[in-house]
């Protein structure tokens, strides 16, 4: 059942998007960036979580799940360590994501050349 | 009435007649790559848990894995032709992000290690973590006021 849900609910979370690409022609970068603010803010309110109950890998996949996870990661920071948990809450809980991206991206350039268009 | 029309007249009443139908089919390409995406990082998940990772730690080990996933597949080419087909479907899951890292550090590599790959590596990734570290920041501080 836990496939189910997070087919539908990622699978919604994405026709949103292709709507705001369809009728406001923002581009991809934005989508992303919008995606990121709204799953934070989502995350700050307490909202987001209950999506993630529902959806499980189908919220946390999408970017909402990224700016859900720093969220989560300051307001658990903050519980832990005070004050100083706003500056490292955000980026201690989305490190391991960002990492492998420059690094698996950094490798596949040094890899692979343009693909002629 | 004449059944003659003209190509121009025929388009505008196809138009009329499915005014939509470019954005609901886009929609239903992006509503099933994008499921079939977040269901493939719930089996990572449940492959995690029942390794007996936490539910956070599964979670990271699936976003790390789709990540990286994405970042071949752009490597070889085929990232990008599922994007022609997906739309929002291969942009807005975690594996789009991915993309939007890689796909410059390739493009740009031939304009040199430091301007070329090094800068052009955040092209995209910078926005999204420059205002998403900036709100969690305000979300933190409205939190440690309030919460």
């Amino acid at each position: 059942m836990d496939y189910v849900n997070a087919f539908w609910v990622g699978g919604l979370i994405c026709v949103i998007g292709q709507i705001l690409i369809d009728k406001t022609k923002l581009t991809s970068a934005r989508i992303l960036v919008f995606y990121v603010i709204a799953g934070c803010i989502l995350g700050g309110l307490g909202i987001y979580r209950y999506v993630v109950d529902i959806g499980g890998a189908g919220a946390t996949v999408p970017l909402l799940g990224f700016g859900y996870n720093l969220s989560k990661g300051v307001i658990k920071e903050i519980d832990e360590s005070g004050f100083i948990g706003i500056l490292t809450g955000g980026l201690k809980a989305t490190a391991a994501g960002i990492c492998a991206a420059i690094l698996s991206a950094f490798v596949m350039a040094l890899i692979f050349d343009p693909k002629e268009k | 009435m004449g059944k003659e029309m003209t190509k121009e007249q025929y388009d505008e009443m196809v138009k009329k007649a499915s005014p939509n139908s470019p954005i609901v089919k886009n929609c239903i390409k992006a509503f099933i790559v994008g499921g079939i995406i977040c269901t493939i990082g719930q089996i990572i998940t449940n492959i995690a848990k029942f390794y007996g990772a936490s539910t956070e730690d599964a979670g990271t080990y699936t976003s790390v894995i789709l990540v990286i996933a994405a970042s071949v597949l752009t490597g070889l080419g085929l990232y990008s032709k599922l994007g022609k087909f997906a739309g929002a479907g291969s942009i807005v899951p975690i594996t789009g992000f991915s993309n939007s890292v890689t796909s410059p550090a390739i493009e740009f590599k031939k304009e040199g290690m430091i301007l070329g790959l090094g800068a052009k590596i955040f092209i995209v990734a910078g926005p999204v973590i420059l205002y998403g570290v900036l709100t969690s920041v305000i979300v933190g501080i409205v939190y440690y006021i309030f919460g």
